[in-house]
């Protein structure tokens, strides 16, 4: 989870703000004057200064906050001057906006407030869709209104060219003053509450701001979003009565408090109406004391009212925004904030503390207690008695406890070290003696130690405040001890005594045994909340209080909105002690509080040592009989065969792998399968050293995987084998993969030359290549790579010969290679115990609700017999029904719920319907008479939690990420990495290096549209595509000036609109959209209609087009633009270009002698300085694979290769396809 | 770099050359021969004795055999006691092979337990494992295997089967990095000083503070005799190999954390 921030203000008007990740308030030092409330989202925190005007501090990021002005400048021809400025009189303006209604001058364009400043000065764009125009850039046509093109023609009458220039928000990490509108605002405003950014993705950044004047009146600011931080204007919301007080939540709930106590509740929140439309009213909690405060999350209101009892509103979610009933909370508040995750704060009444509500989780919106944030604010030096200490001066509530508060100073230090729990082992000389650990402050005074037992801790210790005289002593206890000296090997009975504990403390009068959890509990919150609280029946904490209200900070107004962390999150708010930042840190990973480097030094030595008496102990005694003699073992197992011959179907199978190692410990295997054919027993058998791959293929009805060896990839058909449970299907993967590496040697992390690929399910694999599979001409066949599984889930993945990997999630998280191996499924010893880290994955599932027009009742979802199902999937051939449609694997869990999805290609109307004359045919935005049939995409979000060797690169998403290539040897340290954000800016990542291959930051590289592909080449030359697939070469990148000066726009290949790039050593190699007909004379149609793909992988590709791969000619030192784009091939899919000029694609329908498969490894053979586009495709693993990336492999090929080739020059028919795919029956991938 | 993997490997390859003579005081037909054998160290006694047993009856006869039973310059071997903690425990200051005695008749009742088959040994096996886990994951692990889970654990250990036991055993290693670990060490301290047979207590993996708690760690809190005032890591380094080893052996055998947790700030 990113580190977000808690935003507070203190009574004095101070803002403060703390981190999910810190321990301390820090202030917020250039507050132009105090501040009365802070409402705070991701990106930005809104405030109210004590002026009642409005602030607003956008957070800084990598990414500026850019806006594009642009304007035409339009012009008529006439015989006299020829174009010029002068119009007819019916024409448009000669500044106009780009439908010539407006009048644009360009001085009429102003910064909208001081925050802004103009980032250059205008200029013309010469871009027109994709193409470069001539250099004045004018488009023309024949007259105003019209279609325009490039070129001047004879009948060009008018023309125009637009101007553009950018605005950039300065005001970053700093309170700007928003302006303020006189004509419409004469209030002072009192409240304000910010949120609704789940209501709709576009436009992006979007916000809803919610304010309240003094004289009750709501307003709404309208038009906020990432490039508008500050809104366009207010506008007035109509009300049933004055309103006090008014929360917004991140998605469409807005509740508002009136003056006399009732609430109010917006309906008819939408994305296209996210003011709403109406409020309905909801009667008060209790109906003598009126709401003074509400706040509501996603679907969770809590309320405050005049007797500062706190309340909670039950069944609330978006189609019932009212909800349906109050229930009545522990504690006593002044306010409450309900933030990210519906995990809730609040200040207390009476000690204007801010308080946690812990345990608050989707299955339990009300949490279960209060605990209070002690963490030290910014310059305040910690509590000096506490630091001794780590349990002192920190809140902590459990559960009931009914024993009285304590403040009786002598029986206190009994009691404390009762209630420490210490428990000695009755039997003095074994159990050591139960010091308690170093503890001056045990012996200290004690002052009163409140009991804080239960939830309602908050009214307890108003009471014990009133108590006793405050001491400036703080107490502490120790914490418990707990030993237990277990005689017998019997490992129930500690549990059985831990559980006795539990009921003994208080029954009991003689030694007091403690909660076996009490430890966890003071270890700190990073352990297990949720255990803790459920678990504490009998713990008791201390609690210090904290002398003069001086030293205690006191709490006005608290927001988190904008801080994400939930139930589960370790916080470090709440223990005040010095010493704790150590602690924290170590909690946190055991694995990481040793550095590698330390771990590798006593793994070593341990090693080392190990070695060492094995050779005193076994060296001479070599000769001697082994006492247990090796043999066989095999393991076997029931299992399901999606067998080889037809009709193709599941059948019940023996599995059986026999593993069997030689006197030298080497291993190797075979498996078996057992199956009937006929009646007759047969079986089926694979070496294990010539297994080449195993793909898990997880769906929602079978644990399958599949097995390759070289012939099986030729085949293009697999063995496929079904587990009975994904336990079962784990375990014999993880074996075999073992069994896999070992028969071929290999272990440890990747090299840095390997050869990374993915599947269509995220499956990370990776190959070891070998020296000679760039050789030439006789290169190891591309079937014949040994791939192993990494841990993680990604979509794309790039990396270098540096051992630099990036890759991005199908999220657009941006995640980098920790240099570990395994995670996922492969446990112990197939994974490394360090870096390895948990990685989560979001996707959506779509599927379509379709609907009939008939005469009587219009659209329904009654449809013709033959039509497809009214809840389908895209094709309409499935049945997809909201209830019925699962997760695409067990381990994707559910995150939303079912929304109307309109971001749909082609457009919608404002209910998300798309229309059209029939199924299946062409859908459109909008109904005309034609139409009898309608669809509409909803979508459902799922995430996926895995392990693997990837930790994530925060905050930007991305869609597409490179590093630079280099030699095997090269002594550069630091390595261009760019990206493209997920809204097509285009980034640099600077301080990337071998040792921090995450980079440090990332510097923003202008363009004027949004970019989709980025490749950079060995000697830094960067390529890129933009969205209306137009290709562009960055000029003067260096390492001096990583960022290069200015693009050059490439014209794509004729009518082709490029998608994806890629730049090796010199050659640069790009992709299209899709194949339109490129003539080519041995292309031939697939007839064969059986993919093996919805067997393997579902019917993902299906839906994919594959496009034709361009290769770069002319390109040269002087000349690095090139001259043209030469056709290689079409079923294309994507390319990845080597450090050696290596061609390697991801390519569409490749024949094999038994299947058909989409999504292929191939490799060009033949590629060489005088032939860099190569000769023919050689073909590997698939089908299903999605991506692959060779810029790691910088090894060059043996020299011999190169020697023979000159000496005998054989004819490409000697190539080294193997016989079944040489003539690939009905390919279309052609050489 | 080495690996845990390399670690586990050699303490799991580790052997001990053995030398087996008869008890002069059995009855014999004729002379028996003295019987060489390398003893896995992770192993227990009856599971690797098979042939000692049949080489010497060889040269028995079968009213004179009761129960066979190890002992070693006087000391009854305890045979549900791993091989390599024996071995460190009683003759690791001797010169190699071991040599061990082998006794047919007047069976210690007082020493040592009866070991009638080898499902004992397996049914004392399991139990540990069962303990171990109990103590690291509440039994979750062991609990949620099956049977045949529990038996390719077993049949690993008795065939000296590495890739099966680990392709188990790694099950009742794992733990999430991210949640602070498991609950507590299982091991136990053998004492050649104690009466007790072992010192087996609750013992956190991660301190109160927060600290992965080492080797270090353990024995100043479990045995702090063992150490000595200047210092433990000069003593523990001059501890002879075997005895630590003897140490990580069993902590490995009871399935507890790799050893690396334990002695990082040790030997790092």
């Amino acid at each position: 989870m990113p580190v977000s921030l808690l935003w507070a203000v203190d009574v004095h008007g101070r803002v403060y703000s703390l981190s999910s990740a810190g321990q301390q308030w820090e202030l917020g030092r250039d507050a132009p004057m105090e501040f009365k409330r802070v409402t705070a989202a991701q990106q930005c925190c809104w405030s109210l200064g004590c002026d009642s005007s409005i602030y607003l501090n956008v957070f800084a990021s990598d990414l500026p906050v850019r806006y594009k002005v642009e304007t035409y400048e339009n012009q008529r021809w006439n015989p006299v001057d020829g174009f010029s400025e002068r119009l007819l009189p019916s024409d448009r303006w000669q500044w106009s906006d780009v439908t010539g209604l407006q009048h644009q001058p360009l001085h009429s364009f102003q910064l909208p407030s001081s925050s802004w400043e103009w980032e250059g000065d205008w200029y013309v764009d010469e871009n027109f869709e994709g193409e470069p125009t001539e250099k004045e850039g004018w488009t023309y046509s024949i007259d105003f209104p019209s279609t325009y093109t490039k070129d001047k023609k004879w009948n060009s009458c008018v023309r125009r060219r637009r101007w553009i220039r950018y605005r950039r928000y300065k005001a970053m990490d700093t309170w700007a003053k928003i302006p303020s509108q006189p004509m419409s605002l004469p209030d002072p405003f009192s409240d304000i509450s910010c949120g609704g950014w789940e209501i709709s993705e576009e436009p992006g950044g979007r916000l809803s701001l919610w304010v309240v004047s003094l004289q009750g009146k709501v307003w709404f600011r309208e038009g906020i979003c990432h490039h508008n931080p500050e809104g366009s204007s207010w506008e007035e919301v109509p009300l049933p009565g004055e309103v006090v007080q008014i929360s917004c939540g991140p998605g469409d709930l807005v509740w508002a408090v009136l003056w006399e106590g009732k609430l109010i509740v917006r309906e008819g929140i939408t994305r296209d109406c996210p003011r709403g439309l109406s409020w309905a009213v909801v009667e008060c909690p209790s109906p003598e004391v009126g709401a003074i405060h509400v706040s509501v999350g996603n679907g969770v209101v809590w309320a405050v009212t005049k007797d500062n009892k706190v309340w909670f509103r039950r069944g609330v979610n978006s189609h019932n925004p009212c909800g349906s009933g109050w229930i009545s909370m522990v504690g006593e508040m002044i306010m409450i904030s309900v933030g990210l995750h519906d995990q809730v704060w609040a200040i207390g009444c009476e000690d204007r503390a801010v308080y946690f509500r812990q345990g608050v989780t989707s299955s339990e919106l009300s949490g279960k207690t209060w605990r209070a944030i002690s963490a030290p604010r910014d310059g305040e030096r910690p509590h000096s008695s506490a630091s001794s200490q780590q349990s002192a001066g920190r809140f902590f509530s459990g559960e009931v406890q009914a024993q009285s508060v304590v403040s009786d100073a002598d029986s206190d230090v009994e009691k404390g070290s009762a209630d420490g729990a210490i428990f000695t082992t009755p039997e003095p000389s074994l159990g050591s003696p139960t010091e308690p650990p170093s503890n001056p402050a045990v012996d200290a005074p004690k002052a009163r130690i409140p009991k804080v037992t239960s939830d309602s801790f908050i009214s307890e210790l108003v009471s014990d405040r009133d108590q006793g005289k405050p001491s400036k002593d703080v107490l502490s206890v120790t914490p418990a001890v707990l030993e237990e000296e277990v005689i017998p090997a019997d490992g129930e009975e500690i549990l059985l005594c831990a559980g006795e504990a539990l009921l003994s403390t208080e029954s009991r009068g003689g030694p007091q045994w403690s909660n076996v959890d009490l430890e966890e509990a003071q270890t700190g919150a990073v352990l297990d909340l949720a255990e803790t609280c459920s678990l504490s029946s009998v713990t008791t904490f201390t609690l210090t209080v904290e002398d003069g209200a001086e030293e205690h900070p006191m709490w006005a107004w608290v927001s988190g909105e904008g801080c994400s962390v939930d139930s589960s999150s370790q916080l470090n708010w709440f223990s005040s002690s010095a010493n704790t930042t150590s602690v924290t840190q170590s909690v946190q990973s055991m694995s990481l509080s040793i550095s590698p480097a330390q771990t590798a030094a006593w793994r070593r030595q341990i090693f080392e040592q190990l070695s060492e008496r094995s050779r005193r102990e076994m060296d001479d005694f070599k000769h001697y009989e082994q006492a247990i003699e090796q043999s066989v073992w095999v393991k076997k197992g029931a299992m399901q065969w999606w067998r080889d011959w037809k009709p193709h179907k599941w059948i019940d199978v023996q599995f059986a792998f026999e593993q069997f190692s030689g006197p030298d410990g080497n291993k190797d295997g075979i498996l078996f399968i057992y199956y009937n054919y006929n009646e007759e027993k047969k079986y089926l058998h694979a070496f294990i050293n010539e297994v080449t791959i195993l793909v898990p293929v997880l769906n929602d009805s079978k644990h399958t995987f599949a097995i390759y060896t070289d012939e099986r990839t030729k085949q293009r058909w697999p063995i496929r084998v079904a587990a009975a449970t994904e336990l079962e299907m784990y375990d014999w993967l993880a074996l075999l993969s073992v069994s896999c590496c070992e028969s071929r040697g290999i272990q440890g992390p990747p090299s840095k030359q390997a050869i990374w690929s993915i599947t269509c399910k995220g499956d990370i694999f990776v190959s070891e290549p070998s020296p000679a599979l760039e050789a030439v001409p006789y290169p190891t066949p591309c079937d014949q790579m040994f791939w192993r599984q990494v841990g993680g889930h990604l979509r794309m993945v790039e990396c270098n010969s540096a051992g630099i990997v990036w890759g991005i999630g199908y999220d657009h998280t941006a995640w980098v290679y920790t240099g570990g191996y395994g995670g996922g499924f492969f446990q112990g010893l197939a994974s490394s115990t360090d870096n390895i880290y948990t990685q989560t994955d979001v996707k959506s599932v779509y599927i379509y609700e379709n609907q009939r027009w008939n005469p009587v009742s219009g659209y329904t979802s009654r449809g013709l017999p033959t039509d497809r199902y009214m809840w389908s999937n895209a094709s309409g051939l499935r049945e997809c029904t909201k209830t019925g449609t699962r997760p695409p694997s067990p381990h994707w869990t559910w995150i939303s719920d079912w929304a109307v999805d309109y971001s749909v290609s082609g457009s919608t109307d404002r209910e998300g319907w798309q229309y059209a004359a029939d199924f299946p045919a062409s859908f459109h935005g909008y109904k005309t008479m034609k139409d009898f049939v309608r669809r509409r995409r909803w979508a459902r979000k799922c995430k996926l939690t895995t392990t693997g060797p990837w930790q994530e690169i925060p905050p930007i998403p991305l869609i597409d990420v490179t590093v630079l290539p280099c030699g095997a040897q090269s002594s550069v340290d630091t390595f261009p990495l760019w990206a493209i954000s997920s809204k097509g800016d285009v980034l640099c990542r600077l301080g990337v290096s071998a040792q921090t291959p995450a980079g440090s930051s990332w510097l923003h590289v202008g363009t004027d549209q949004p970019f989709k592909s980025i490749s950079i080449g060995a000697a830094g030359q960067v390529w890129a595509i933009a969205r209306d697939g137009s290709a562009f070469h960055r000029g003067s990148v260096s390492p001096q000036n990583p960022a290069g000066d200015c693009w050059y726009h490439i014209p794509s290949p004729a009518k082709q609109k490029l998608k994806q790039v890629s730049v090796g050593r010199t050659s640069i190699c790009a992709v299209d959209e899709n194949g339109t007909n490129i003539s080519s004379p041995s292309r031939r149609v697939v007839h064969r209609g059986f993919l093996n793909v919805p067997v393997c992988f579902g019917v993902f590709l299906a839906f994919l087009c594959p496009g034709n791969l361009w290769y770069r000619q002319g390109v040269t030192p002087s000349y690095p633009q090139g001259s043209s784009w030469d056709h290689v091939s079409n079923n294309v899919r994507k390319v990845s270009m080597g450090p050696l000029d290596q061609i390697w694609i991801i390519a569409d329908k490749v024949q094999g002698s038994q299947s058909l498969s989409c999504g292929t490894v191939c490799h060009r053979l033949g590629v060489q300085p005088i032939e860099p586009k190569g000769q023919q495709w050689d073909y590997g693993i698939g089908g299903g694979w999605d991506h692959i990336t060779v810029r790691g492999n910088a090894m060059e090929p043996p020299r011999i290769g190169l020697l023979s080739q000159k000496d005998t020059a054989p004819p490409t028919s000697s190539s080294p396809l193997p016989v079944g795919i040489a003539e690939p029956n009905g390919t279309a991938v052609y050489s | 770099m080495a690996d845990d993997k390399d670690v586990l490997r050699d303490v799991w390859f580790g052997r001990i050359p053995t030398c087996f003579t008869l008890n002069p005081d059995e009855v014999t037909e004729r002379e028996a021969e003295p019987y060489y054998l390398l003893l896995p160290r992770v192993s227990y006694l009856p599971l690797v004795t098979d042939k000692v047993k049949k080489h010497f009856l060889k040269v028995m006869r079968t009213e004179d055999v009761e129960e066979m039973w190890f002992e070693h310059e006087g000391t009854p071997l305890k045979w549900h006691y791993p091989i390599g903690v024996l071995f460190d425990f009683h003759a690791s200051n001797t010169v190699l092979p071991w040599s061990i005695t082998v006794h047919f008749k007047n069976f210690p009742d007082v020493d040592l337990l009866h070991c009638p088959t080898n499902s004992m040994v397996e049914a004392h096996f399991m139990s540990s494992i069962k303990e171990a886990d109990a103590l690291k994951h509440k039994s979750q692990v062991v609990n949620d295997m099956q049977k045949k889970d529990h038996k390719q654990l077993w049949m690993g250990l008795q065939n000296d089967k590495f890739d099966q036991f680990w392709a188990m055993n790694r099950k009742l290693m794992e733990y999430p990095t991210e949640e602070g670990g498991f609950r507590y060490i299982p091991f136990r301290i053998y004492q050649t000083t104690n009466d007790r047979p072992f010192i087996q207590r609750l013992f956190r993996p991660v301190s109160t503070e927060g600290n992965p708690h080492t080797l270090f760690d353990l024995l100043k809190e479990m045995c702090p005799d063992a150490l000595t005032k200047d210092g433990c890591l000069q003593h523990l380094l001059c501890l002879p190999w075997t005895s630590f080893m003897s140490l990580t052996l069993n902590l490995c055998f009871s399935s507890s954390p790799p050893p690396k947790v334990e002695s990082a700030s040790l030997l790092g």
